[in-house]
């Protein structure tokens, strides 16, 4: 926010150049019939993406080549605003003389990058950014007819943000990695949201299946369950006969096999609860008893063990 | 080439007349009405002047206020958040109602005051696009309703509402109403006794008046906490110093406006229903609402298989300024509010484009203006991947 956005309606001022004139003289605009396709030796194919009722739809034609699976010929029909228009013009270019393939690796922003005059300049305002990602939907939907799979067969990743290709898994991470706590956070972050805003919450220009907001308030729940989890799961928090109990299974599996080794062993007498902290009555047994080292060395050694493993809130006396 | 402004209803030319009335209130006559000396008395003529234009042009009782404020949207937020402050704060009533085709300046205003804690209802328009009294009295709640709220014409549509029988409903259930006419004055006759409404917003740039300046009805009797607290201006009921040019501006403006509404209901209408027949006599489009119910100066059109902004795109490359309700950028996936209240085919929701004339339109601007028209639905719809 600032100075930038404080006049506001200048939308058509940020498109370049190449967009505007594609909108005015689209290049590569047209249909290509079965026959057109046939008389090259090619396969045709016609993919359909996005609806007239969210305002953009477009159409796009490849013919394929049987043989190389190269695109020899393309073209496109739209429904749309003039980014919309300019951005399938610049896709179906993109894609001539690229194997199916290859033309699959095209995304949205190889279709703006195109598109723009200046290489350090966008070529379309942010709120614009989702119409070059019609002609990137309506590749995969190509790649999918041509190959007879589902469009979603092809979509490895749950993409959140369109515009920005950011997927569920990116901003999950995210979020726990730097512990974010807003969508504004996201976005700076990962770019989600910054451009249609579309997957920022409802409501906005397209329907999405999932929102910046939703999967921030999921995620957010997510760490306060593990961290409860991971609290519940401290010693501290643990009732006394849970303690108790943990105490004597640390024994069993960690300490008694050690003196045993030895011929020794040791015997938990008794738990008595100070309040702050616990009292671990202990008594040697074997070959432990009476060893003078037993009382200083191993006491210190045992003792370690529990307050690394357990707490350092319990001392251990020998009775 | 000429350009042809078709886009009247966003805003409009100031008149020449109207320039030339405010021009010595900036340079010359530049003192500050509530001082005492001469150069604040000095523009008090012109004030009265302005207020007669005012009072007069909406048939307002010398007993009732008009505020001047700094827009249409000031005069909105003023009785919506003043109502809030003097009943629902007060805890003696609880619910407002408005409707689903508002001005952003009414339905962002009602949109903060739920969440503020108001009850808000926002009345549906009936198959013609209407807010009817019928649809409001089902939702009046005597004792809990303290505002109804409805245009008196809508800006995309131009569909004019029944303001005189909407006021008469409030009132049954002891309700007070308001009405936003700001796409109403200039356009036809507004009479605030014989409607009996209880508030009424205009805003001068809509009648070629300037930009900046808006005024608030307040009938008499009526008490409304004030939006600015300061000094004593406007009857210590709006503080701040009164912009003094922009109010006579505002004033000679309504002045010439009603003057000019004959023109505009012959005239005006006559080049608009022009303009209108063309475009429907193309294929597969048609106009929001029956003509005898709009503004006469107002056309919402839909074009099958066009997205509007790529309309507006053409029409821009070809001199002609218009305006769509349904901008895909627009962050909003409900494009065109007016056409989902309407339920018009979801297919067309992307597709309004708003034409809207104004005195100054010629019968030679809308001649080209066919012509453009004609061709850019040809090249438009030659790249729509949706038309036929
Ligand atoms: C119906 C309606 N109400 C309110 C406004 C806002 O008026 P202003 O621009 O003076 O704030 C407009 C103008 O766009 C309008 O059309």
């Amino acid at each position: 926010m600032g100075k930038n956005d404080l006049i506001g309606g200048s939308l058509w001022d940020h498109y370049s150049n190449k967009v505007a004139d594609r909108m005015n003289n689209p290049r590569n605009l047209g249909e290509i019939s079965e026959e057109d396709a046939k008389a090259i030796g090619a396969r045709l194919i016609v993919a359909d993406w996005g609806a007239e009722s969210c305002g953009d739809a477009v159409r796009l034609y490849w013919a394929v080549d049987e043989k190389t699976e190269k695109i020899v010929k393309g073209s496109f029909k739209s429904f749309g605003c003039g980014t919309a228009i300019a951005s399938s013009d610049m896709m179906v270019e993109l894609c001539l003389g690229k194997t199916v393939e290859e033309a699959m690796k095209i995304t949205n922003l190889d279709v703006e990058k195109a598109l723009r005059d200046n290489p350090d300049e966008p070529a379309v305002p942010p709120q614009k950014m989702h119409c070059s990602v019609m002609a990137y939907d309506v590749i995969k939907q190509a790649v999918a007819i041509y190959k007879g799979t589902d469009k979603e067969a092809l979509d490895n990743q749950e993409m959140v943000c369109e515009c920005a290709q950011v997927t569920l898994s990116t901003i999950k991470e995210v979020i726990r990695i730097n512990n974010l706590k807003t969508v504004e956070e996201i976005t700076e972050y990962t770019k989600a949201g910054a451009f249609c805003k579309s997957c920022i919450k409802p409501g906005g220009h397209e329907e999405k299946k999932y929102y910046l907001v939703d999967i921030l308030k999921e995620t957010r729940a997510e760490m306060e369950l593990e961290r409860e989890k991971e609290e519940a799961e401290k010693f501290e928090n643990k009732s006394f006969f849970q303690k108790s109990k943990m105490i004597q299974a640390f024994f069993d599996a960690e300490i008694r096999p050690m003196l045993q080794s030895d011929g020794g062993d040791i015997d938990i007498v008794d738990i008595i609860d100070k309040g702050d902290t616990l009292e671990l009555q202990v008594r040697y047994q074997g070959a432990c008893h009476g060893c003078a080292s037993s009382t200083a060395g191993t006491l210190y050694f045992i003792e370690g063990k529990v307050h690394e493993a357990l707490s350092d809130k319990i001392d251990v006396a020998i009775v | 080439m000429n350009k042809i402004y078709l886009d009247n209803n966003a805003t409009t030319q100031v008149d020449q007349r109207v320039m030339d009335k405010m021009a010595p209130f900036f340079v010359e006559k530049y003192g500050n009405p509530n001082s005492l000396h001469g150069f604040g008395t000095e523009t008090h003529p012109a004030m009265a002047e302005a207020l007669n234009s005012l009072y007069a042009g909406i048939n307002a009782s010398d007993d009732s206020d008009i505020l001047v404020t700094s827009c249409g949207t000031e005069s909105n937020n003023t009785v919506l958040k003043g109502i809030f402050i003097d009943y629902i704060l007060k805890g003696e009533k609880k619910h407002l109602i408005t409707s689903q085709i508002e001005h952003p300046a009414i339905r962002n205003t009602c949109e903060f005051l739920e969440s503020l804690g108001a009850e808000v209802t926002y009345l549906p328009v009936n198959d013609e696009g209407i807010v009817t009294a019928e649809i409001l009295k089902e939702h009046l709640r005597r004792g809990e309703t303290a505002l109804v709220s409805i245009m008196w014409a809508n800006n995309e549509t131009g569909l004019i509402n029944p303001v005189k029988e909407l006021a008469l409903a409030a009132h049954e259930y002891g309700a007070l109403f308001h009405t936003d006419a700001v796409q109403a004055l200039g356009k036809i006759k507004v009479d605030v006794q014989d409607t009996d409404v209880d508030f009424l917003t205009f805003s001068g740039h809509k009648f070629h008046g300037p930009k900046g300046v808006g005024g608030l009805y307040i009938k008499e009797g009526l008490k409304l906490t004030p939006f600015f607290h300061g000094g004593e201006q406007m009857g210590k009921k709006r503080a701040g110093t009164v912009n003094v040019p922009l109010m006579v501006g505002m004033g000679y403006a309504l002045d010439l406006a009603v003057k000019a509404l004959d023109y505009e209901n012959k005239e005006i209408r006559r080049l608009r229903d022009k303009l209108e027949d063309a475009i429907m006599s193309i294929d597969d489009t048609i106009v929001i609402g029956k003509r005898e119910l709009r503004t006469p100066n107002t056309i919402l059109a839909s074009f099958k298989g066009i997205e509007g902004e790529a309309f507006l795109w053409d029409l821009n490359w070809n001199g002609i300024a218009a305006s769509t309700g349904s901008a895909c950028s627009s962050e909003d996936l409900e494009a065109d509010a007016t056409f989902q209240a309407m339920h018009v085919d979801a297919d067309l929701s992307h597709t309004g484009v708003r034409f809207s004339l104004s005195r100054f339109t010629t019968e030679e601007e809308i001649d080209r203006a066919i012509e453009i028209i004609r061709k850019t639905v040809e090249r438009l719809r030659s790249i729509s991947s949706t038309y036929r």
